[in-house]
């Protein structure tokens, strides 16, 4: 049961658009209009995404009945966060190269003369 | 927004920070070497090669004048095999303090940031490198953070596994 749900959230985050679609809720609540904006599809093609991304438990609707502003569940704030790591851990690899550069360059370049003490 | 790390973690681990609202990314991180050294490795082409193209890959440098007006480009080699190629200008070369240059992905040739990197001094032979990208717009930013979200995601769903389990 929680396993079909699963399921869905990762159908539903598996294309593109509805990830930008989640990527932009995360910035604040937003109408199917404003998020249709700087697509090329129409209307209703946004709007067959979101109902994926409900039908996921991810993106609900607000009670307004007039402009019915999408709003992003707080979980996956959790996966923007796993989102930002991922990228965190890619810069931390490269930079752990970089220290293995700068240890290196000790071994072969001119005296350091205040190499910090640790501790 | 920021991260809260559960694996290993060092004094000196990167820190990101992605603005909600404004199209950058900021990279802080902190090295056991003093100013000018890091900095030579961020501008020497020998010394650059071994650490900044992505993991996997070997970097091959067709042009790099690190001088203020200077350009560059490169390319990462995949078993061989050129898989990205990136170019841009170095706006401003101020040794040991302030490097800016621009970046562009060959791939994506309208998309352009800027890329700022300070080099603080922290004493006792240490520096402190913040990198500032800011790219067109949150769309772009959030693309940019997203390369690679497949495995994001999935080590995301642990988390929302649990949640999912108490509802």
């Amino acid at each position: 049961m929680s396993e079909d749900r699963l399921s869905r959230v990762f159908a539903a985050l598996a294309d593109p658009t509805r990830r930008d679609i989640v990527a932009r809720l995360a910035v604040g609540d937003a109408t199917v209009g404003q998020l249709a904006a700087p697509y090329n599809v129409s209307i209703q093609a946004v709007s067959k995404h979101l109902k994926v991304l409900e039908d996921a438990g991810l993106v609900s609707r607000s009670q307004d009945a007039q402009r019915r502003p999408r709003h992003l569940e707080a979980e996956v704030f959790d996966l923007m966060t796993a989102w930002i790591e991922r990228y965190r851990r890619q810069a931390e690899e490269r930079y752990r190269r970089l220290d293995a550069v700068l240890a290196s360059m000790d071994d072969e370049s001119e005296p350091i003369t205040n190499k910090g003490a640790a501790s | 927004m920021s991260t809260n790390a559960t694996n290993e973690t060092t004094t000196r681990e990167t820190t990101i920070q992605a603005d909600p609202n404004l199209p950058t990314i900021r990279i802080i991180r902190d090295f056991d070497a003093p100013p000018d050294k890091v900095f030579r490795a961020w501008i020497e082409p020998e010394l650059v090669a071994q650490w900044l193209g992505p993991k996997s890959t070997e970097m091959k440098i067709d042009e790099w004048n690190a001088r203020t007006g200077g350009n560059y480009r490169y390319a990462a080699l995949q078993d061989g095999e050129e898989v990205a190629t990136f170019y841009g200008s170095f706006h401003e070369v101020r040794p040991n303090e302030r490097l800016v240059q621009t970046f562009t992905w060959e791939g994506m040739p309208d998309g352009v940031s800027l890329e700022t990197m300070t080099f603080e001094d922290l004493g006792d032979g240490r520096t402190r490198t913040i990198g500032l990208s800011v790219v067109e717009n949150l769309e772009a930013r959030d693309g940019i953070m997203a390369s690679g979200m497949e495995v994001g995601v999935y080590e995301g769903y642990e988390k929302l596994d649990a949640l999912l389990a108490k509802g």
